[in-house]
């Protein structure tokens, strides 16, 4: 099913996704990837406030290739999102409630997203300049030095995604392999 | 002797840096044309299509097909009766990196130090095999590797009794683990024989060869053939998502082993397999 969705997300509009469908997001999403979520948990086991509020809203696993002059941002698709599973849960219970990415995650990050009504979903990898199309903003908010790995808010139009793990914990990864595997 | 200056060297691995990273060649086109017109689930035909429009804003509007535009891997094949001038070629190789990435508006992904990790800023070092060859030309290949893939990749020292099938399990364990990390649909670089680290070259050397050409020898090609149809079959699909297209193709180099070895690289690569050529 194709589904128009808001960011920041409504915890009730989440839970009518289920994996398989393509959602196209607008609004505000985060940009995050490895060296800005390992700062990040050090910023949370000091007790220091994180760059952005996670209640309600999305992660982007990504790092943009350079803007070229006068436009947003560069190429702009998803980065693999199990590097991030060591960091995500203890997110997940702060509120973050959409992460998109590409690939699997770990039965830790699946649980956590049970428990808190979160869902993963899933860009096309390899497909930066096309998803490009749909950033309308871009700016870095916070950790400028880590340059491409910076964090950055994006405003995002129709930005599309397919949902890969919705709140009840079902994976589309292993569904839709099942689907199609066949016996040579 | 031919004498060749560094200059040009650089210019024409700028020149790759940045084509390489916008158009892909033509034998990776056309896989994704015909996967989409093969391919069974209709999410799995909606990504392929959405792969095809992406290379063609990345062309149009020059942005990267890919924002991980990869760490720069350059085979080097110097003809013997070639006198480089002007300079070191290694340091002309990695100017070239520099400027293709710079003024291409590429994202620099490689870190000085993998502990450390502290970001080199202009995409160099360059990992670069050189060589020596007949002849007085060199010719450079270029093809920068993204690390979704590159992470999914393995090496695996089988025993001579573990004979094909052990070669074929291989294949296919790395490639199920890999699954959606290594956005497929792939091509499979596959090398067999040599040392640890020769097959693991020749790994990826293999993901070099277009797509649509298979092993000369009779033997290799049908193992080729078996195995990319083992792996359509393993249900991954396009983005992982299901589907009957999970690679484009496997490409299968080897080598002389020792008696008592049978090593095995698995160089897996994303449907963005960049690579080109220049000879000078
Ligand atoms: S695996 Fe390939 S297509 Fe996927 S993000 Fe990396 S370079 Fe891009």
């Amino acid at each position: 099913m194709d589904v128009n969705i808001k960011a920041p997300f409504d915890a009730e509009e989440l839970k009518k996704l289920k994996c398989g469908d393509m959602v196209y997001i607008s609004g505000t999403i985060y940009v995050a990837r490895d060296a800005a979520h390992k700062r990040m948990q050090e910023a949370l086991d000091k007790n220091e406030a994180l760059p952005m509020d996670m209640n309600g809203n999305g992660i982007y696993y990504m790092g943009p290739s350079p803007a070229r002059e006068g436009r947003v941002i560069g190429s702009a698709g998803p980065t693999t999102a199990s590097r991030m599973d060591k960091y995500t849960p203890r997110l997940l219970d702060l509120g973050l409630k959409v992460m998109i990415g590409k690939g699997k995650r770990s039965p830790e990050v699946k649980e956590a997203i049970v428990r808190n009504g979160a869902v993963y979903m899933a860009a096309i990898g390899g497909a930066g300049a096309l998803l490009s199309k749909s950033i309308t903003a871009s700016e870095v908010i916070a950790y400028e030095d880590l340059g491409t790995e910076a964090i950055r808010k994006l405003e995002v139009k129709d930005f599309p995604a397919i949902v890969v793990i919705d709140t009840t914990g079902e994976d589309l990864y292993i569904k839709a392999t099942e689907e199609y595997r066949k016996e040579v | 002797m031919k004498e060749i200056n560094v200059a040009q060297i650089s210019e024409a691995i700028k020149d790759m840096c940045i084509e390489t990273n916008h158009f892909l060649s033509a034998d990776m086109r056309a896989a994704l044309d015909r996967a989409e017109k093969e391919e069974e689930s209709p999410l799995g035909r909606q990504i392929l299509s959405k792969l095809k429009d992406n290379l063609q804003i990345a062309g149009e509007d020059h942005i990267p097909i890919c924002q991980d535009t990869g760490m720069a891997v350059v085979f080097a094949e110097i003809g013997q009766e070639v006198h480089v001038t002007g300079g070191w070629i290694e340091d002309a190789i990695n100017e070239g990196v520099r400027q293709g990435y710079t003024e291409g508006y590429l994202r620099k992904s490689v870190v000085s130090d993998p502990i450390v990790r502290k970001n080199t800023g202009d995409n160099t070092p360059a990992v670069i095999h050189y060589f020596m060859v007949p002849g007085d030309k060199i010719k450079l290949t270029f093809a920068p590797k993204g690390f979704g893939s590159e992470n999914m990749s393995r090496v695996f020292m089988l025993k001579p009794a573990d004979g094909v099938e052990g070669i074929k399990n291989a294949v296919l364990t790395a490639v199920k683990d890999a699954g959606p990390n290594a956005c497929p649909p792939m091509v499979v670089g596959v090398g067999i024989g040599g040392t640890f680290e020769k097959c693991a070259l020749l790994a990826k050397k293999a993901l070099t060869r277009a797509a649509d050409e298979r092993a000369a020898d009779h033997f290799i090609r049908e193992m080729e053939e078996e195995l990319q149809r083992k792996i359509n079959a393993s249900g991954i699909g396009p983005g992982g998502l299901g589907g009957t297209t999970t690679a484009f193709a496997v490409n299968i180099e080897t080598y002389a082993t020792h008696i008592a070895g049978l090593p095995v690289g698995v160089n897996i690569c994303c449907h963005v397999n960049r690579h080109a050529v220049r000879i000078l």
